[in-house]
């Protein structure tokens, strides 16, 4: 269920996440509970909460007392802003360092880009 | 229910099981109690429970003492290995007994857990297979609803469909019906993620008493080159290390700030988690020889 890489509550904050920037979950949805989620990944529900925490420190979600947790109105364009802060970091750094690794030009990789983006 | 122990001793004639452990447990949280063989699990679940009158130090349970004390101990509940069950003719008798022992005892719910374990209620618990006796143990343990409930591998010839309903069923009803429960295992990875708080014990010692994540924060892999490895753990607590040709890995315990993170993954190493098991198998390795350093002691009992 979990890749063992991080912390089982970041990998559930970003779940969430993933599943707010594909649409899954929308700005004013209501999330499922800590202890639906803990039944579900099968771990303590202080677990489930601290994910939860997170996500709210983050602005993600928030809290309507009583009633439960549900996805902020900007949620997905402040995450949408935030991958894309990272992009080139995260996404594109690591890519062309193992281009370089195995020996593939960079312009072989842009020229692959642009085949992608014309058949899209 | 709160508990706290403080400068508990169990002897056993010249052996002393359980050797001064102190600590205070808020409640209301699942705790797992680890610790190898003979390392004194089992005497101090008994001595919580008051099945046994300790040698030194006090328990107390709800800020009140255990042993010959009903008041305290119809809400204490410890289920161990194969069940408290044995000698009580059938199941049907041990719930019967359960029932009129446990003030919060809910009869349609162990019902439901017979029947999710595939019990028979007309079954003679002494005919009962292992795995069967232990599911009757879990069954009383759950319904009994004790404010303090204790598993001491309670598993034990279940196979893993059960132990997985078992697992099921206690977080679920803990959820439902928060309280204090203890789970003593040897099956760290398979219910690690249930723990909110961890103590190991190790030659009647207690070892630390953790968060769980901040005990799994504590263990980092490090892997990549030996010389790079090497370099970068020189100072650190290396609790074990492995060799395959060129490359090393080494399990880190101590916590690792931003900056040596920085540093180690510049240096071309990598970085990953420990499972709770290993670190437990390391931390109570009875050779220290494979401690390149001494574990920081935890200031026991306490949790920060």
């Amino acid at each position: 269920m979990f890749d063992d890489q991080s912390p089982i509550y970041r990998q559930i904050a970003d779940r969430i996440k993933t599943e707010v920037l594909n649409g899954t979950l929308s700005g004013g949805d209501q999330v499922m509970s800590t202890n639906r989620y803990a039944a579900f990944y099968r771990i303590n529900p202080a677990t489930a909460a601290k994910a939860f925490q997170q996500l709210v420190d983050e602005g993600v979600l928030y809290k309507k007392r009583g009633i439960g947790m549900f996805v902020s109105p900007d949620a997905r364009e402040a995450l949408r802003t935030r991958r894309r802060e990272s992009f080139f970091a995260e996404v594109v750094a690591p890519m062309v360092a193992e281009a370089k690794v195995i020996g593939i030009p960079l312009t072989d990789i842009v020229k692959r880009i642009n085949e992608l983006e014309e058949h899209a | 229910m709160n508990i706290v122990a403080d400068g508990l001793r169990v002897d056993y004639g010249t052996v002393r099981a359980v050797d001064g452990v102190t600590f205070s447990l808020d409640g209301g949280k699942i705790y797992g109690l680890l610790g190898r063989n003979g390392s004194g699990k089992t005497s101090l679940l008994s001595v919580l429970a008051a099945f046994r009158k300790q040698s030194g130090g006090t328990v107390r349970v709800g800020g009140r003492p255990v042993f010959e004390n009903a008041d305290v101990t119809r809400d204490i509940c410890l289920i161990r290995d194969a069940g408290e069950t044995v000698d009580i003719g059938t199941a049907a008798d041990a719930l019967d007994f359960a029932e009129w022992l446990r003030p919060n005892w809910d009869a349609e719910y162990a019902h439901a857990l017979m029947d999710r374990f595939a019990l028979k209620r007309n079954a003679n618990v002494k005919a009962m297979s292992k795995g069967q006796r232990s599911a009757l143990g879990v069954v009383v343990g759950l319904a009994s609803r004790a404010p303090l409930t204790m598993f001491d591998e309670s598993y034990i010839g279940m196979d893993a469909p059960a132990r997985y309903a078992f697992y099921d069923a206690l977080l679920a009803d803990y959820m439902e019906h928060p309280r204090t429960i203890i789970l003593s295992t040897h099956l760290i990875g398979e219910v690690s993620s249930l723990f909110e708080e961890v103590l190991i014990i190790n030659r009647g010692r207690l070892l630390l008493h953790e968060r769980s994540e901040t005990l799994l924060a504590r263990g980092t892999s490090v892997t990549g080159p030996v010389a790079a490895v090497d370099a970068f753990t020189t100072g650190l607590t290396v609790l074990n290390t492995d060799r395959l040709g060129p490359t090393k890995v080494a399990m880190v315990y101590g916590d690792l700030d931003e900056t040596s993170r920085r540093k180690a993954v510049e240096a071309g190493l990598e970085l990953g988690p420990i499972a709770m098991q290993d670190l437990f198998v390391r931390l109570t390795d009875p050779d220290p020889a494979t401690l390149n350093a001494p574990v920081p002691t935890e200031p026991a009992g306490e949790v920060r």
